[in-house]
């Protein structure tokens, strides 16, 4: 930064990454909310209030979409502009373009997030969106491909980084499912109804294919692109190993592609799927821990950095979740443990030691490495990461061992037997015996959700420090040149 | 011939790299799922599935919009337990009319895949309308409105004709009717044919009653309809215990 002599603002477009983490930060907080009163309706079902609008059913996708697409989304939007203006030391193609996709993105989650609360829902997990809205998806995904790779080909290296080949995968993979997993009839060009293309097994095993791979690319690929750059960056060291990220690139690009039907095991869908993305998940905690291992490893003789930078540490604990949800995923798509914790709350911790550990933390690192930067400041206050990284850290704790318990607690419940071989419990006795921990993961999204408002109020105070910073810099040499 | 191949090419070449991820990513896709649209054995040959009426159709449309499968599975697993609690597995053949699928992921209430039959209609109607006075553990939502909102049935037809172009058997002329009244028989291919859709809606709820009242049809009508007609479709006692292994 010391030799640069003009501002980053002429070289590289940072309006736009500015826009987006703002938004990102927005999204968090608004779509934790979400889950936490979600997670709260089914402790204290009294909250529903009797209203079609916050009842379960259709409060839960607005916090899916929100954390997903809003604060994940708008999180890759940000850091991926902003890493591949600076690895490719180039501006973004199109200022025009780069807004278009802010503005259509916002658009996108307000809509969808306003649909589903007037019941308009495709009914498929993480793509409850509607299609006019999955047409505005389209839109903006072509764009962002289009100013992505185009930004790429006006590079000044001959290298493309290996973040970008991340970010690569992930827009390519997302646009393929995208447009697959939402092939619909429309009632009427002018009702938002529609009816899906495909039936039964068929659609059963397109929305698992995206499904799984909105995991995979959307929430994997994509957050391994952003580890790449802010975790050498944070650390001051270069990627442990150069040929671990070409391996495990392709390994997981190719891998988690056939992996989908583990969530359909035990079902209508026939055996030869589900036991083939069985294999294959197995597979890829190769590739994945590949990952992660080049990550953690990427800290190796500047460990001290952990006891003295909470931003660091944010990062390492997100490979450290990135890990071990990466185990638990391939042991949970084991046909003997997934008849098991399949349809119960295993399921859904799983998701969340992932979703909170590993996507959130890295956003989390690498948004309070990248905002100060974006401002040209210092962060406002280093003890606020600090209490964020302990509250976001005991909340996932609270929030997995939670669901660890209710999960295997009704999976052995379900499957018990009395001594004259009946079912020894009803399926309301296994509902009564969640209460304790749908409360206790209640609570342990109230200390995450804590967490990440102190980042927006932390980063608030930075933005404002920093336009502070400047206007009294530039007071000053308007002074200096009024003087001269 | 000897190449020497090096992945620096692959990392100096953006068009290079975006063909190469895209054909990764493609093959898991394309040997999974396409597949399963040209394997006969894929759906079991079965008798009884048929589409649904429209007013059973309507009410699986408030099934979805209320955001029903994210606590509720309609897809019985061939487990002893489950058998036991919910009755037979399911077979894909049970959802090939189902646009989308509603297997759900998730059971924080019961499986639904068969419940059609098991509770009375009055019985559906409490329990929407208030879970916990007839199962006071229930963490169920309250579903007051569906009582309380007319079903819009304008847009009957309408719902039918996207259902028949992506590939639900309901008929719009006479040759397709009559294929329909050999496949289903007459009663059934009735239900079916588009032309007749608002009146057999209207029908079916007057007759049924569902909601227990008979001064209009509710949202509820069509959702206890729907509920009511789930799994019953196929009856198990004409075929083997083991008639479907073989198509898992």
């Amino acid at each position: 930064m010391a030799v640069t002599t003009y501002s980053g603002a002429e070289q590289y477009n940072f309006d736009i990454v500015k826009k987006f983490a703002v938004m990102s930060l927005v999204w968090a907080v608004v779509g934790m909310f979400a889950g936490v009163y979600i997670a709260s309706e089914l402790a204290w079902p009294f909250l529903n209030f009797d209203s079609p609008y916050f009842s379960f059913g259709r409060f839960r996708p607005v916090h899916t979409s929100a954390v997903i697409f809003g604060f994940g989304g708008s999180a890759l939007f940000a850091t991926s502009y902003y890493v591949v203006q600076r690895t490719c030391q180039t501006r973004l193609i199109s200022d025009g373009m780069a807004s278009f996709t802010f503005w259509g993105w916002q658009t996108v989650i307000v809509t969808a997030a306003l649909s589903y609360v007037m019941g308009y829902s495709q009914g498929r997990e993480y793509a409850e969106m509607e299609w006019p809205i999955d047409i505005l998806i389209e839109v903006v995904w072509v764009t962002y491909l289009i100013l992505f790779v185009g930004t790429i080909m006006r590079r000044k290296q001959p290298h493309i980084y290996v973040a970008n080949w991340f970010y690569l995968s992930f827009i390519l993979a997302t646009a393929l499912l995208h447009t697959f997993n939402n092939l619909a009839m429309p009632i009427d060009l002018f009702s938002m109804k529609s009816y899906s293309l495909f039936s039964g097994t068929q659609d059963a095993m397109t929305q698992w294919w995206y499904g799984h791979n909105a995991v995979g690319f959307f929430l994997t690929a994509a957050f391994l692109g952003m580890m790449y750059y802010f975790v050498p960056k944070q650390a001051g060291r270069p990627i442990y190993s150069y040929r671990l990220s070409i391996v495990h690139f392709w390994a997981l690009s190719f891998m988690y592609m056939w992996v989908g039907a583990h969530h359909l095991h035990w079902t209508a869908l026939p055996d030869w799927t589900s036991s083939l993305a069985a294999a294959f998940s197995i597979l890829l905690l190769m590739p994945s821990w590949g990952g992660m291992i080049n990550g953690i490893m990427t800290l190796s003789g500047a460990w001290d950095k952990l006891r003295t930078d909470p931003v660091m540490r944010f990062m390492i604990v997100a490979l450290s979740f990135y890990g071990m949800s990466t185990f638990e995923g391939p042991m949970m798509s084991l046909k003997e443990v997934n008849a098991l914790s399949h349809y119960t709350d295993w399921t859904v911790g799983h998701v969340h030691s992932g979703a909170l550990g590993w996507v959130a933390m890295i956003s989390f690192g690498s948004l309070y490495h990248m905002m100060p930067k974006l401002w040209d400041t210092k962060i406002y206050s280093r003890k606020l990461v600090e209490w964020h990284f302990w509250l976001a850290t005991i909340g996932i704790v609270l929030y997995i061992v939670a669901m660890w318990i209710s999960g295997i607690t009704q999976g052995l419940m379900w499957r018990a037997f009395d001594e004259f071989g009946n079912l020894q419990y009803s399926f309301v006795e296994s509902v009564a015996a969640m209460m304790p921990f749908y409360a206790m993961r209640a609570i342990g999204g109230m200390f995450f959700l804590t967490g990440a408002t102190l980042m927006a109020i932390n980063m608030f105070m930075t933005i404002r420090q920093g336009k502070r910073e400047s206007a009294a810099l530039e007071a000053k040499l308007a002074a200096k040149m009024a003087h001269a | 011939m000897n190449i020497n191949f090096k992945h620096e090419w692959i990392e100096t070449n953006i068009g290079l790299m975006a063909v190469l991820t895209m054909l990764a990513i493609s093959v898991g896709g394309l040997v999974e799922i396409a597949p399963l649209f040209f394997i006969d054995k894929t759906i079991e040959k079965v008798e009884g599935v048929r589409p649904y009426t429209p007013l059973e159709q309507r009410g699986r449309d408030i099934y979805q919009r209320e955001g029903c499968y994210t606590c509720h599975s309609q897809m019985i697993r061939p487990f002893r337990d489950e058998k036991l609690r919910y009755g037979h597995y399911s077979l894909a053949a049970e959802s090939q009319y189902d646009h989308p699928f509603q297997w759900g992921s998730k059971r924080t209430g019961p499986d639904l895949a068969r419940v059609g039959g098991k509770y009375s209609n009055e019985w559906h109607v409490q329990h929407l309308v208030a879970p916990r006075s007839m199962v006071p553990e229930s963490v169920m939502p309250n579903y007051p409105w569906l009582l309380s909102t007319p079903l819009d049935i304008s847009d009957t037809a309408a719902r039918m004709k996207a259902l028949r172009k992506v590939g639900v058997p309901y008929s719009q002329t006479q040759a397709e009717y009559d294929a329909n009244v050999a496949k289903f028989g007459e009663t059934v291919a009735r239900q079916l044919h588009i032309p007749d859709a608002q009146k057999n809606l209207v029908e079916q709820a007057n007759f049924g009653n569902y909601d227990g009242d008979r001064s209009g049809i509710s949202e509820m009508d069509a959702l206890v309809a729907y509920l009511q007609v789930l799994g019953t479709m196929v009856d198990f006692s004409k075929y083997a215990d083991d008639a479907f292994v073989e198509t898992r």
